[in-house]
């Protein structure tokens, strides 16, 4: 069983086709990272499998079961999309955490209200999740209290909170000054270590390389090349890959 | 509103002596405050539904509603008045009770006030950044719990500042209600200082420093709840 599917996936924005057919299957405990030039479909792709945006062609499955597919030509998604939405988590660039409630609420609202679960119990767990992150001492702060660094660890607890079979980053670190980009990788890290399942879409390519199971390179809206880190970065096919990567070489 | 029968005896005997100057308009006062208090009970709310016509899917809503706000808006606030009062007897042939006047001034404060207060709340709501919605989205809250946990908060806190510049302006737009003989308290100190015999100009002086210390008052009762909401950006 793969945890998330993509076939054929098709994307445009009125005469801007920026997904040209991606098929990308994940499977548990894998973590796949993303790389590409800017404006390549990256963002736009985790936008469609994270249901932000409609995909225009193909299917979309988690644990195998389709949340979209085509009918007739048409795209048709699944009823009840909230079932979907428990299977995953996005990490955003600048966090969208929300401003008026403290970092314990931010974490704790959304599995009480959303999943209906015990308030004490979630707040049991999100504590001793942000004192696994190194923020125990920020569950009463507010967010505009809070470094970037901090702010995005935060954001991935409460990703986190909702027990998601898949999380996904768009470039968690690209809105943090470079010497905050450390502490919020480790915690990524660390997740991989404990076998989360994720796709994250990144430009710290030693992070891809050292943490990904598998690296898909994206130019254009198609998958050129993808594959272990070690056959990516060392044993580059594609001409284009290998101009992207130049790009990355001190 | 016609206020007691305390106010005409004193217009009527002449012996308008300062200290019955300030009496009278203290109790016209009254009248200043019931237009204001009615008005931000109406238009408060009224003006969310507004909001929410402006937005609405249904493209006849949103003509109807932006026609309304453009009236509102671009037409002298002193006119509406007149319009609302007339309007009963000049387009359906009623006569109204005397004391319609009293009702009238509310529902056209209350309509004009709304249109003011639907643009601010539209300007408050579209600077929440879309990112708001978006992680509230993936999380999985529906629309009523991301408008009103999410959402309205922070819009409540970003339009603070302009409601606060409307509730001042309100208090002052309050005198326009002579317009169709509401005597509320700058209409009476006008009465009076035009009768023989009374204090003058100084009644109008003394009315300036009512509307002053009340938006003295609202100002910093604006600033508290300011301040209350102030433990977050
Ligand atoms: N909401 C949108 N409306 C119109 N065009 C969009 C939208 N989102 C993305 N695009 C376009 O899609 C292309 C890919 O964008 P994106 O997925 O953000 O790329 P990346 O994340 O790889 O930098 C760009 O040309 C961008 O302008
Ligand atoms: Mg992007």
């Amino acid at each position: 069983m793969s945890i998330l599917s993509m076939e054929h996936i098709q994307k445009s924005f009125g005469d801007n086709h920026v997904i040209k057919d991606i098929s990308l299957t994940v499977d548990q405990g894998e973590v796949v990272s993303i790389i590409g030039p800017s404006g390549s479909g990256k963002s736009t792709l985790l936008r469609c499998a994270t249901l932000l945006e409609t995909i225009g062609g193909g299917t979309l499955s988690y644990l195998d079961e389709k949340a979209a597919w085509e009918e007739n030509g048409k795209v048709i998604y699944k009823k009840n999309l909230g079932e979907v939405r428990r299977h995953f988590g996005l990490v955003f660039q600048n966090f969208n955490l929300f401003p008026h409630y403290t970092v314990l609420k931010n974490v704790t609202d959304a599995p009480v209200s959303v999943l209906k679960r015990d308030r004490e119990e979630v707040k049991a767990e999100a504590l001793a999740l942000l004192e696994k992150m190194g923020l125990a001492d920020k569950a009463d702060a507010y967010p505009d209290q809070l470094s970037g660094g901090q702010k995005q660890r935060v954001s991935i607890v409460r990703a986190l909170a909702m027990k998601p079979d898949i999380l996904f980053f768009d470039e968690p670190t690209s809105a943090l000054d470079p010497e905050l980009t450390g502490e919020v990788l480790k915690v990524i890290k660390q997740l991989a270590e404990e076998k989360m399942t994720m796709v994250v879409v990144t430009h710290e390519m030693s992070f891809a390389r050292a943490v990904s199971d598998r690296v898909i390179f994206i130019d254009g809206g198609r998958i050129v090349e993808q594959g272990k880190p070690e056959e990516l970065f060392g044993d580059t096919q594609h001409e284009r890959t290998r101009q992207f990567l130049q790009n990355y070489k001190q | 509103m016609t206020t007691s029968a305390f106010v005409p005896m004193l217009l009527a005997t002449a012996k308008m002596t300062i200290p019955n100057m300030l009496l009278a308009l203290a109790e016209a006062f009254g009248v200043t405050l019931y237009i204001f208090g009615f008005t931000l009970l109406g238009a408060l709310p009224l003006g969310m539904l507004v909001y929410f016509g402006k937005k609405s899917r249904i493209a006849p809503i949103r003509w109807f509603v932006n026609g309304y706000i453009s009236i509102m808006r671009g037409t002298p606030l002193m006119l509406q008045l007149i319009v609302v009062y007339f309007a009963p007897h000049l387009v359906f042939g009623v006569t109204m009770a005397r004391n319609w006047r009293n009702l009238a001034v509310l529902i056209a404060f209350i309509i004009n006030y709304a249109a003011y207060f639907a643009e601010i709340y539209r300007s408050g709501f579209e600077s929440i950044p879309v990112g708001q919605y978006e992680a509230a989205q993936v999380l999985g809250y529906s629309k009523a719990q991301t408008f009103f946990k999410i959402i309205l908060p922070q819009m409540i806190k970003r339009v603070l500042p302009p409601v606060t510049n409307e509730i001042i302006t309100l208090v002052k737009d309050t005198s326009l209600s002579s317009a169709i003989a509401v005597t509320e308290m700058f209409t009476l100190a006008k009465k009076i200082a035009n009768s023989p015999g009374s204090p003058g100009m100084i009644t109008l002086f003394a009315a300036g420093i009512f509307y002053y210390v009340f938006n003295y008052l609202v100002a910093f009762v604006m600033r508290r709840i300011e301040k209350k909401l102030d433990y977050f950006e």
